[in-house]
């Protein structure tokens, strides 16, 4: 294994961790805190309603922006420090 | 002046603006016809993939289907916008970098294999062709209710309208007119929201006022609405649902279905950089985001204004007299897309659930059954007439609607012909053609696809409504499985991804035949479409997740027993994992 083909492989694990990360985050928010986990949550109310009902139609899309632009900053970064950026 | 003549304008204005776009951004080349030259900004594009995306489904049928339905139908609201994630994440940036011009060109060269790439053809164009039917039907109700003019004169407008801008402009003039369709729908869907919003909550953000107190009666607006519906015997609008496995799996559907959506893949093809891939979906959702935080808002707001209307005294008084019923509801019964029946002869417009467990109650008011059908899809074309808004307002939806169905259709009808012209044409049939031929080849498919899609709006088959099913399982059990293997694993090959294909494709076309009928045909659905006869009770809507995961598994098995991609493929894979080395997109 080259110098090079480490580099690349470091590259691709680090991506992969990172996007299993925010896939973690991505099904909590929505399939877990919006839907799955809804009754147990159901004791912390937002605005005349609980938690799980407002992560299902707010807190998850919002969740969703949040992890996009995270990702692309991580990843736009990593393809520098790995120089395996476009330019 | 009248309210017609006000529509007229503000329909005119924008197809104007369109029209204009199109001589300004005419393609001279295959390049600028497929990926509008490759030079698109990030968030240019972000916007032009939110118009793409938000179909006349997103625009006019959402919030209706919120309203109906309330918490349990938050499904629409996170699976339309989940998909993003996986978009980019799991394959934006690597297409991108592959630097194609269509989807089914990865599918080939990755799996090296010509009959894959026929196979991810005939998924796009089914998924595509089914999804296009939609947004014609949507134009035309949209004509019809606004312009007074026949629904098939108003489709044959709209198709010469795409047909300047799409044949013209390709792939470059769909993007800036897509651009301008954004800024028209989004502030045609907000700016009745903010009025309603004020008014139910004191609130201008209708997201916030979602979330705030009701000024009239001081109380939550969700607990005021969930006691309103109660009364009338609707279940609860914030009531959960007992069967999660259904609506888990409905929801993944659409996720994985949006993510393997070809005419919103191909949007990240014209950005210039792999970077700016991911930046772009970032910029899409927030676009998205706008118009689907507003919708869920809309829906409750517009659920305890009807609700109101109707019971002025609450919901234990006495309905309205139907002779003093509001303006809006008699312009929405010439459409007759609301009707009203005066069962108990009361002269009173009775709305409420006809249940058995509703029974008694309505027997002791004197209720003789529900007497208001109202139809879904009117509700955020009637919002500003329900809450009273100047007549601008009314002309700005109109413009608005059109505008969601239309760029959404020119993003499909690209898909459709850049398969027919780069992937049949150039790919099999003939691929010597010169770059003057194919660009030629793409217009006339495009002009074809236009008339045919005019002409299945004219005609829709009378399944239009399941088809959307059909199209989102399509994408999300053959497309998305395979863009993702053929960057994740270096190990499937080119049996197993068609092996996967064909199995996701088939298990998933099957489920929806034996509950829908088939081939859709009325009648002969071999099994009623009820919870009961459902497998695990999934219904024939959620079943693209399960073909998805169907098609990961064969995949991965004919892999695994058959041999090794060779080298070269391998090494593709690893080239596109890499943004490195990126040129912008080529046909070569």
């Amino acid at each position: 294994m080259t110098e090079h083909d480490r580099n690349a492989a470091a590259y691709w694990s680090a991506n992969l961790r990172l996007i299993i990360g925010s896939l973690i985050i991505w099904a909590l928010v929505s399939y877990g805190f919006g839907i799955l986990l809804r009754p147990m949550l159901s004791g912390i109310t937002v605005g005349g309603t609980d938690i799980g009902f407002w992560f299902a139609q707010q807190g998850s899309i919002l969740t969703f922006i949040a992890l996009i632009f995270f990702y692309a900053w991580r990843m736009n970064k990593l393809d520098k420090e790995f120089g395996l950026s476009e330019e | 002046m009248s309210q017609f003549a006000i529509n007229l304008i503000f329909v005119l204005g924008s197809f104007a603006i369109y029209i204009g776009i199109a001589f300004w951004a005419r393609a001279g080349s295959t390049k600028e016809f497929y990926v509008a030259g490759g030079g698109v900004h990030p968030v240019m594009n972000g916007m032009a993939t939110a118009a793409d995306w938000m179909s006349a489904a997103s625009f006019i049928s959402m919030a209706g289907l919120i309203a109906a339905g309330g918490y349990a139908n938050s499904t629409y609201l996170m699976g339309w916008t989940g998909g993003y994630v996986l978009l980019a994440m799991l394959l934006a940036p690597y297409l991108r970098k592959f630097g194609k011009f269509t989807v089914p060109e990865f599918i080939g060269d990755r799996f090296y294999s010509k009959n894959a790439r026929f196979v991810a053809v005939a998924c796009l164009i089914i998924a595509s062709v089914t999804y296009v039917i939609g947004q014609m039907t949507g134009a035309g109700v949209a004509f019809s209710r606004f312009l007074e003019v026949e629904n098939n004169t108003g489709l044959i407008i709209a198709g010469i309208v795409v047909f300047f801008y799409a044949v013209l402009g390709g792939m470059k003039g769909i993007t800036y007119t897509q651009v301008a369709q954004y800024v028209v729908l989004i502030i045609a869907y907000t700016i009745p929201a903010v009025f309603i919003s004020l008014q139910l909550t004191g609130n201008f953000l209708p997201p916030l006022g979602l979330f705030s107190n009701h000024v009239e009666s001081g109380i939550p607006l969700l607990q005021k609405l969930d006691m309103v519906v109660r009364d009338l015997g609707f279940v609860d609008y914030t009531a959960d649902v007992s069967n999660k496995l259904n609506m888990v799996l409905f929801t993944l559907s659409l996720m994985i279905g949006t993510a393997g959506l070809p005419h919103v893949i191909i949007r990240f093809f014209t950005v210039p950089k792999v970077s700016d891939a991911r930046w772009s979906a970032g910029w899409a959702l927030v676009f998205i985001a706008i118009l689907y935080l507003t919708a869920p808002a809309v829906a409750s707001m517009a659920r305890l204004n009807l609700l109101t209307t109707i019971y002025p005294a609450g919901p234990t008084a006495d309905a309205i007299q139907y002779s003093e019923r509001p303006d809006w509801i008699k312009n929405w019964e010439q459409t007759g897309l609301i009707k009203f029946e005066d069962k108990n002869g009361d002269g009173r417009i009775q709305l409420y659930n006809d249940s058995a467990a509703f029974k008694a109650t309505a027997d002791e008011r004197g209720w003789n059954g529900n007497e208001l059908t109202v139809n879904n899809d009117i509700l955020v074309l009637a919002n500003p007439e329900i809450a009273n808004l100047p007549g601008w307002v009314v002309g700005l939806i109109a413009a608005g609607g059109l505008a969601a169905a239309l760029s959404t259709a020119a993003g499909l009808l690209l898909a459709i012909s850049s398969a027919i012209s780069h992937d049949l044409i150039k790919g099999s049939i003939n691929p010597n053609i010169s770059e003057k031929g194919e660009l030629l080849a793409a217009r006339i498919s495009m002009a074809v696809a236009i008339v045919v899609a005019t002409w299945l709006g004219m005609n829709p088959p009378g399944f239009a409504a399941q088809v959307v099913a059909l199209a989102f399982g399509i994408a999300a059990a053959s497309i998305f499985p395979a863009l993702m293997m053929g960057i994740f694993s270096k190990r499937v090959n080119n049996k197993g991804a068609i092996a996967g294909m064909l199995a996701g494709l088939l298990s998933t076309v099957i489920y929806i035949f034996l509950f829908l009928g088939w081939f859709f045909i009325p009648g002969t659905a071999t099994l009623a479409n009820t919870p009961d006869n459902w497998l695990f009770g999934i219904s024939p809507l959620s079943f693209g997740a399960v073909g998805a995961i169907i098609n990961f598994i064969v995949a991965f098995a004919v892999s695994s027993v058959t041999e090794e991609p060779p080298v070269r493929i391998q090494e593709l894979v690893e080239s596109v994992r890499y943004p490195k080395g990126a040129g912008s997109a080529t046909g070569h």
